[in-house]
């Protein structure tokens, strides 16, 4: 049996220890703000938050998560929006936006450690992250703009 | 005018249409799509008080219901459309909501490919605004007593100003409903200066939702009691099962059963592929129990090709005589006599879409009927298949449509939701079939793989005197028709039989190809070759002839003219050509202005960097774009800014185009620096990203500028003309920054570093 906490609640498993916490949390969780876009971390869609790490969930096996604490989009911010998705909707950032949480994970991770990222700086942390819409130069936007507002 | 009826008196009736499907829609279906949602068929539109059409429905407490009808896939169709029924309407923005409707022809055409959802709706979406609006001023007139000429709208309210009386839109949607629908000639719109949306434009009506994970699409979507099914389909096209062992897949946790599906009838259209499918109870048990599946193949006859082999055969038939689709004068008379004559070949390999959602789709089969939630651009294409597939009706197959991850042509082509159906079938449950990126990779409808001969005899002043050009690429109708080997009116249209140039003499041809893989749209489609070829040949001989590329261009389009397209089949992207003449000053145009918003010569350019132009229309829309490169001496290539001029006529929404034009740089940033498909022994070579990289946020353009012509043009498309003309200006920037010409693509093949 596999304890952790996602977005704050106690949850149990004891499926396969090896099943990815991406699956665990779309299809059984229900939590489906995390994308399955490759399955083998090339593309981040499915970033969480692993203890405020961004995380690529797709290739995190549950048996790694036992005792962490898991945020997913659906809890980045308890009350209303971070200042992420505030700057991301300010910027317009999203086309299809179905890779926009997991870019989001990745830069609220990124202001965590880097309160006013350089464009190298973004660039190297938002790399791994595909948006094949192509929003990137939104994304590297919005980020700035968030870094002022947290700032 | 049959289109517009008060369908608030002609319900549409369901009866036993409504399939139990859709009743158990399980905790989650897309509160902000629709509410309630018991009936499949029906809209909060078609249930409203005041519901003149199967667009438009307004409840008395003020809420416009709008119905969007085509697919939201990242363009922002589903709120541009609407937004033009709310400015003919008048209405509050804030007080519409948006649902999406299922498929259904009552609709019209729901394919939402083509660039041509504004284009091909617009006018309907403001006769079904301005019709709801004629009514409702025409019910407070009757209540006032005072002539319907008299009143005007305000946002939401009719007014009757001399008497200073006002009535809400719903207060009067009981009283317009009771009226009879004007005709067409009796309607009047709204003069232009008192546009509120159009031409202003407006964000996703789902922008919250898209940031916050709440958004739902194929992926996401869930009922009662499904399981999950991941399919290995045969590696080469055609191949079938010829035999299996599924013991160790069934020992997989969570795996419930394996269920065959049978191969193909040629052509393949959009049939599922076959195979063999692992059913399970959450998606990661089904991709576990695959690869634990024993299956031995028969190939089929696909197994012959090689995509090396087929390249040097798509050029030397390329280097033969083909069909000729046009001709002006007679080029070879001019070639036989010419000092200077300059050849090259260009080549495109194969494209796959990798839309960041993979294919999925959920169906449950009940009753005789279907209810299908796919990410769909075509969920009539999806009745089309799943009926077939299934022996049933077409309107016994009911598919929502969800937000789509990324379509790009590739979710026009509903191959994944007969599966899912045909599997439901067999299984007896809702199953929701889930794609890998490896299937997304190894199983797409390809960009057709393209060879491109161009010969060009140019005249003491440098201009072309004559000019040839011959493409061969196995066409889309091939996966309707095995036999079809030329390219079609519809492709070879784009960007081809249409080049803008004033030639004395031209001829332009085709050659045949057999296609080996399923050919298909991806965005922009035959115009991403064929202005790479035309584009890149036409910056070669500028440099040839010792001219700015620029004024070069310039000279070759000649002096502003409508082409005269006499004996040519020229479809015109399915517009009359009337209203959507191929005029090549609005291209002059686009040129001049990128020019001069780029700096093009004005600003100074180091060692390996350059700047490089292209021109292009496509989709009706014309697009000049000038590509700043870098490449430094380990030949990494970077493009610091891009500027983009499109004239797509009337622009109903300038933020999402610009960002569809920021989002084509980058798709096409990805063409020219790794798009890549190969086969060898049948098979797709590529799997996931690491072999098929798309641009990375390093790689994209650092900034690119988007300049809209304010044009009085009908609207064109927005979402594809961006690519065609990007990828030829930055294979001329990389020449001019290195002095390497890029004559295939990608440039991985170049050797720059």
């Amino acid at each position: 049996m596999i304890q952790l906490k996602v977005n704050g609640a106690e949850q149990s498993f004891d499926g396969d220890p090896e099943m990815p916490l991406l699956w665990y949390l779309r299809d059984v969780l229900a939590l489906t703000g995390s994308k399955f876009g490759c399955g083998i971390g090339l593309c981040g869609a499915c970033t969480v938050h692993v203890n405020g790490q961004a995380t690529r969930s797709c290739v995190t096996a549950m048996r790694d998560t036992a005792g962490k604490e898991v945020t997913t989009v659906e809890g980045l911010e308890k009350n209303g929006l971070h200042p992420v998705q505030k700057a991301w909707m300010q910027i317009n950032v999203p086309q299809c936006g179905y890779c926009q949480s997991g870019q989001i994970m990745q830069a609220a991770a990124l202001l965590n450690s880097k309160k006013k990222p350089s464009d190298h700086e973004i660039d190297e942390a938002m790399s791994g992250n595909i948006c094949r819409c192509g929003t990137y130069q939104r994304i590297r936007a919005a980020i700035k703009a968030a870094a002022g507002e947290m700032a | 005018m049959s289109a517009i009826e008060n369908a608030s008196r002609r319900r549409f009736l369901t009866g036993g249409i409504i399939a139990a499907g859709a009743l158990v829609l399980g905790v989650r279906y897309y509160s902000r799509f629709s509410s309630g949602d018991t009936l499949p068929h029906d809209t909060n539109a078609d249930h409203a008080t005041l519901h003149p059409n199967v667009y438009l429905g307004i409840d008395p407490d003020g809420t416009v219901w709008i119905v969007a009808s085509r697919s939201e896939m990242g363009t922002t169709s589903r709120t541009t459309l609407p937004l033009v029924v709310a400015d003919e309407l008048d209405a509050d923005w804030k007080r519409v909501k948006i649902e999406q409707a299922i498929g259904d022809k009552r609709y019209g055409d729901q394919n939402t490919d083509g660039s041509h959802s504004i284009r091909s709706f617009y006018d309907a979406m403001r006769e079904a605004g301005a019709t709801a609006r004629f009514m409702l001023i025409q019910a407070a007139a009757q209540q006032w007593g005072v002539p319907a000429a008299e009143c005007e709208t305000d946002l939401h309210v009719v007014v009757h100003r001399s008497t200073n009386r006002k009535a809400g839109y719903g207060e009067l949607a009981s009283a317009a409903a009771k009226l009879p629908v004007p005709k067409r000639e009796e309607l009047k719109f709204k003069a232009k200066s008192a546009w509120r949306y159009v031409g202003k434009g407006e964000v996703s009506y789902d922008l919250e939702a898209l940031v916050t994970g709440k958004a739902i699409y194929g992926m996401d979507a869930r009922v009662d009691g499904m399981v999950y099914a991941s399919v290995e389909h045969p590696p080469v096209l055609g191949g079938k099962v010829k035999s299996y062992d599924d013991k160790e897949a069934l020992k997989v946790a969570g795996v419930r059963q394996t269920v065959p599906i049978d191969p193909y009838q040629p052509p393949p259209a959009f049939q599922p592929l076959g195979g063999i499918a692992v059913i399970a109870d959450n998606t990661w048990a089904a991709i576990q129990g695959r690869k634990k599946l024993n299956i031995s193949w028969d190939n089929g006859a696909n197994e012959t090709y090689d995509s090396d082999a087929y390249k040097k055969e798509l050029r030397e038939t390329a280097h033969k005589p083909g069909k000729v689709v046009r001709n002006i004068g007679d080029a070879d008379a001019v070639f036989a006599k010419a000092v200077k004559v300059y050849e090259a070949d260009y080549y495109v390999p194969l494209l796959a879409h990798a839309t960041m959602e993979p294919m999925v789709a959920l169906a449950e089969f009940k009753d005789g009927k279907v209810t299908a939630w796919a990410p769909t651009q075509n969920p009539q294409a999806v009745q089309d298949i799943v009926s077939k597939e299934l022996g049933i009706a077409k309107e016994d197959v009911i598919c929502h449509v969800t937000l789509l991850g990324g379509g790009f042509g590739r979710k026009s082509k509903p191959d994944y939701v007969a599966e899912a159906a045909v599997l439901s079938k067999k299984v007896g449950r809702p199953v929701k079939v889930v794609w890998t990126r490896e299937d997304d990779i190894k199983f797409d409808y390809y960009n057709a793989v393209a060879s491109m001969y161009m010969k060009a005899a140019l005249g003491a002043d440098g201009k072309p005197t004559a000019w040839l050009q011959r493409s061969v690429f196995p066409p889309i109708p091939s996966i309707f028709d095995v036999n079809a080997v030329y390219g079609d009116p519809n492709h070879l249209q784009q960007g081809w039989t249409d080049i803008p140039y004033d030639l004395p003499n031209l001829r332009i041809e085709n050659g045949p190809a057999k296609a080996h893989v399923r050919i298909g749209w991806l965005r922009s489609v035959a115009n991403i070759y064929h202005a790479f070829g035309i584009q890149c040949f036409t910056d070669e001989l500028a440099h040839a002839a010792g001219r700015d590329p620029v004024d070069y261009l310039l000279d070759v389009i000649g002096k502003p003219r409508t082409i005269d397209f006499k004996g040519v089949e020229y479809p015109n992207y399915g517009a009359p050509y009337d209203a959507y003449p191929w005029e090549t000053g609005r291209l002059r145009h686009v040129t001049e202005m990128v020019a001069e918003k780029s700096g093009w010569g004005k600003r100074k350019h180091g060692k390996g960097a350059g700047v490089g132009i292209a021109a292009h229309r496509s989709f009706l829309t014309y697009v000049a774009t000038v590509v700043e490169v870098e490449v430094n001496d380990q030949g990494e290539v970077r493009i610091p800014r891009v500027d983009t001029v499109l004239d797509a006529g009337l622009v109903v929404n300038p933020e999402a185009t610009r960002a569809q034009f920021e989002g084509a740089a980058v798709f096409g940033t990805s063409i020219v620096r790794t798009g890549e498909i190969t086969a060898t022994k049948g098979a797709i070579n590529q799997s996931n990203f690491q072999d098929y990289p798309v641009a990375r946020i390093t790689e994209a353009p650092y900034q690119t500028n988007v300049y809209i012509v304010d044009s009085e043009a009908p609207p064109a498309g927005i979402g594809e003309p961006g690519v065609p003309p990007f990828v030829a200006a930055f294979c001329n920037a990389i020449y001019a920054a290195t002095g390497k010409r890029v004559r295939d693509l990608p440039i991985t093949k170049l050797g720059l570093s």
